[in-house]
């Protein structure tokens, strides 16, 4: 678990930080927040001088970078060479209509969010997703789908309970 | 110098041109997008490649510096077929809706297009959508048409200082936008609409309001008004094919007359009541040590930047309105009071060189009552298609002059227009007003031409001022940021948000290059050298609007109706 670091304190630990110091700090809110807010993003603009839009421009140019808090559980769908070529592409498609969200951003429930990765290390595994740290082998939009709703029917029970 | 060869012809170079500049001066076109004159190249539209005989690939000209010795091809089948396929890529995501675009008849891409035979569609494929952005009350930004040259986003951070927008995503999916995609109207935006004079597209236009114009027209009930800027008599003649620096003041007057107005009143005369206001202000703020260096307040791009940007120099910012506001505050006071008619029934409208005035007259504190002193702006294009709408021809006529009571200006008054103008003005009346003797000589040098800053210390009577000039804002953080530091010889700065003034503002005639620019400001020169009246403070029909109504400058009534007051803005910066 990652320790929560306020802005301020990322900040302060880079001193004298000029713009070349604007995607380790990034880096560090966003391991911190889980994702960039409006509020970071100023914040870090102020102490860096830099407007906002081009730190949204340069954060926006790279995939790590989430600008919505993360969902209960975070879909990671790779999109690997191996697993594009044994279909990713088709569970992500289902992802993104089951869940009515692209890649980088939050269900509006705040149960799911989605994000795409280039390779996750585990092609013998092709095609694979991981959901909060566990990997899922082999997967299918079938397969995928049936978590899903796996995640959600844990949801349901836990409000009842 | 040194020669070089370009398409089998000898031309003269110089060290640390770039291709481009050389081949320019010789008489060579070769087309370009995403070059700015002034600005250090940056090479990413590829329009301009040539041909350099010993390099392996096609060479950017605009950004690769001329060598000794080069041999420079720029019409080889090679060259042309890449520029072809250049422009037919950028064509191949662009809507097809060059009818109904705002840039009909003036777009630099199809201009291009045309230019470089691309007469059929090779490339079929889905297009990029994004949602058109409305929410600003003086720009519009319609992505779809943006072919990510990258002038307006220089233009936004290294002339005007203010990076309201910038590439966001990659590769494919880049696109220019805001921070966090917000609408511009929260962005840090200042309405300059210096974007959309570089825009080549329809991807950034002004807001228009000619509908609601037309139909205020159409309303018997309504006494509808206008007001037009100094630097519009001398640049709406472009947009009818006059060369630039045509001054169709008296022909422009008459033809808003047969547009249907019911008055037509010239901005010079409030730009005169103006001096007055804030040549008084001046003296106050001089004589009880209030807050100094005091900047102008004219230029209502620089006022949302001093608020959102500089909120600690807002006490430094005149208090007096910009001349569109008083002339708006005046005809629905005194000059509603004078024709007994009801504010709410008068629609004022005004004609500006600038987008950010349609911003300005949106401010709640501009008006009383619910009732907004300026309805609606038109920029100077929007004026050009007007004219056309309703098939008035303003070439064709013979001039007239503006009605009054607020018609008679003086040329200081017109020499808002350009940079140095309002200082010019000021410095004629303050001089008169601290001493009581005209100055010997009216034409000040120092403060006029194209440069961006402009500073001179001048003796009125026992007291010596600072005045300094700055125009595009870029300029105005740099004095910003030594006076920050703690300089403190300036008393009086002018400031324009658009580089060399009003005459290059925001919503005029698309298209004009520096000479152009040039023309127009000599043309306001020009009016100054031949008026009679050149000064602020002898314009009878200000003074009689002190002795009927305003009382004195800085009076209650001046206070109420001329004044206004700022705070500091919470935008996305």
């Amino acid at each position: 678990m990652p320790t929560v670091k306020s802005v301020e304190t990322i900040l302060k630990e880079h001193p004298n930080a000029g713009r070349d110091h604007l995607i380790p700090i990034l880096q560090e809110v966003q391991e911190s927040e889980g994702f960039l807010s409006q509020e970071s993003i100023t914040k870090v603009g102020r102490a860096l001088n830099l407007p906002s839009s081009k730190i949204f421009g340069v954060a926006t140019f790279f995939n790590m970078f989430r600008f919505q808090p993360k969902g209960k559980y975070h879909v990671m769908v790779c999109r690997g060479t191996a697993c594009h070529v044994k279909g990713s592409g088709k569970s992500l498609d289902m992802v993104t209509k089951t869940l009515k969200i692209q890649p980088g951003e939050t269900s509006r429930d705040k149960l799911f969010s989605l994000e795409i990765v280039a390779c996750m290390g585990a092609c013998g595994l092709a095609p694979v997703v991981n959901i909060n740290g566990q990997f899922y082998a082999k997967i299918s939009p079938m397969k995928l789908q049936r978590i899903i709703e796996e995640c959600r029917e844990k949801e349901q029970t836990h409000a009842n309970a | 110098m040194f020669a070089i060869e370009a398409n089998g012809q000898k031309i003269e170079a110089k060290k640390g041109e770039t291709i481009l500049q050389t081949l320019t001066r010789a008489g060579i076109n070769v087309p370009t997008i995403c070059h700015m004159e002034g600005l250090l190249p940056s090479g990413t539209c590829r329009m301009c490649v040539v041909e350099v005989e010993g390099f392996g690939g096609l060479v950017p000209s605009c950004s690769h510096p001329v060598a000794e010795g080069m041999k420079i091809r720029t019409n080889t089948p090679e060259v042309m077929q890449t520029r072809k396929t250049i422009i037919d890529l950028l064509l191949s995501n662009h809507p097809d809706d060059c009818l109904y675009c705002a840039r009909n008849g003036n777009c630099d891409l199809a201009k291009l297009a045309a230019d470089n035979g691309v007469r059929d569609r090779t490339f079929h494929g889905e297009r990029t959508h994004r949602p058109k952005d409305i929410s600003s009350p003086a720009i519009i930004r319609d992505p779809d048409k943006c072919i990510l040259c990258g002038k307006c986003v220089r233009m936004c951070e290294e002339i005007q200082g203010v990076s309201a927008i910038d590439f966001v995503n990659r590769g494919s999916k880049a696109y220019v936008g805001t921070a966090f995609n917000e609408g511009l109207n929260v962005s840090s935006c200042i309405s300059c609409g210096q974007c959309i004079l570089v825009c080549p597209t329809a991807a950034l236009s002004e807001h228009k309001y000619i509908d609601e114009v037309l139909q205020a027209l159409a309303d018997p009930e309504m006494m509808v008004v206008v007001q037009h800027a100094p630097a519009v008599s001398v640049s709406i003649a472009e947009e009818f094919g006059f060369k630039p620096g045509t001054d169709f003041d008296g022909k422009m007057v008459a033809a808003l007359r047969r547009v249907g107005f019911d008055r037509v009143f010239d901005t010079s005369f409030a730009a005169d009541l103006t001096i007055m206001e804030e040549g008084s202000e001046l003296v106050h703020r001089v004589q009880n040590n209030g807050p100094l260096p005091m900047f102008t307040s004219c230029s209502p791009g620089w006022v949302k930047f001093v608020e959102q940007f500089y909120p600690e120099f807002l006490p430094n910012v005149s208090t007096c309105k910009s001349p569109q506001q008083m002339m708006g505050a005046v005809i629905k006071s005194f000059f509603a009071e004078k024709e007994n008619l009801d504010p709410k029934k008068i629609v004022s409208v005004s004609i500006m060189p600038c987008t950010a005035k349609k911003f300005e007259c949106g401010r709640p504190e501009m008006g009383r009552d619910f009732v907004p002193d300026v309805d609606f702006v038109l920029t100077t294009r929007e004026l050009a298609e007007l004219f056309r709408i309703t098939g008035v021809n303003p070439a064709a006529i013979e001039p007239e002059p503006p009605d009054n009571p607020f018609g008679e200006r003086s040329s200081a008054g017109k020499l808002f227009g350009a940079s140095g103008g309002v200082m010019e003005a000021a410095i004629r009346s303050a001089y008169f007003l601290l001493t009581g003797e005209e100055l010997k000589e009216y034409k000040i040098q120092d403060l006029r031409g194209m440069k961006g800053s402009k500073e001179l210390r001048v003796k009125i009577g026992d007291l010596e001022v600072g005045a300094a000039v700055v125009s595009s804002l870029g300029q105005a953080r740099k004095l910003m940021d030594e006076i920050k530091a703690g300089r403190s010889d300036i008393h009086f700065i002018e400031v324009m948000t658009c580089p060399g003034g009003c005459i290059n503002g925001g919503g005029q005639p698309i298209g004009a290059d520096q000479e152009a620019i040039k023309a127009r400001m000599n043309a306001l020169y020009q009016i100054d050298r031949d008026d009679r009246l050149r000064v602020s403070h002898k314009n009878e029909w200000v003074q009689r609007l002190y002795t009927e109504f305003l009382g004195k400058p800085l009076g209650h009534k001046s206070h109420e109706l001329l004044h206004t007051h700022y705070e500091k803005r919470e935008v996305l910066l």
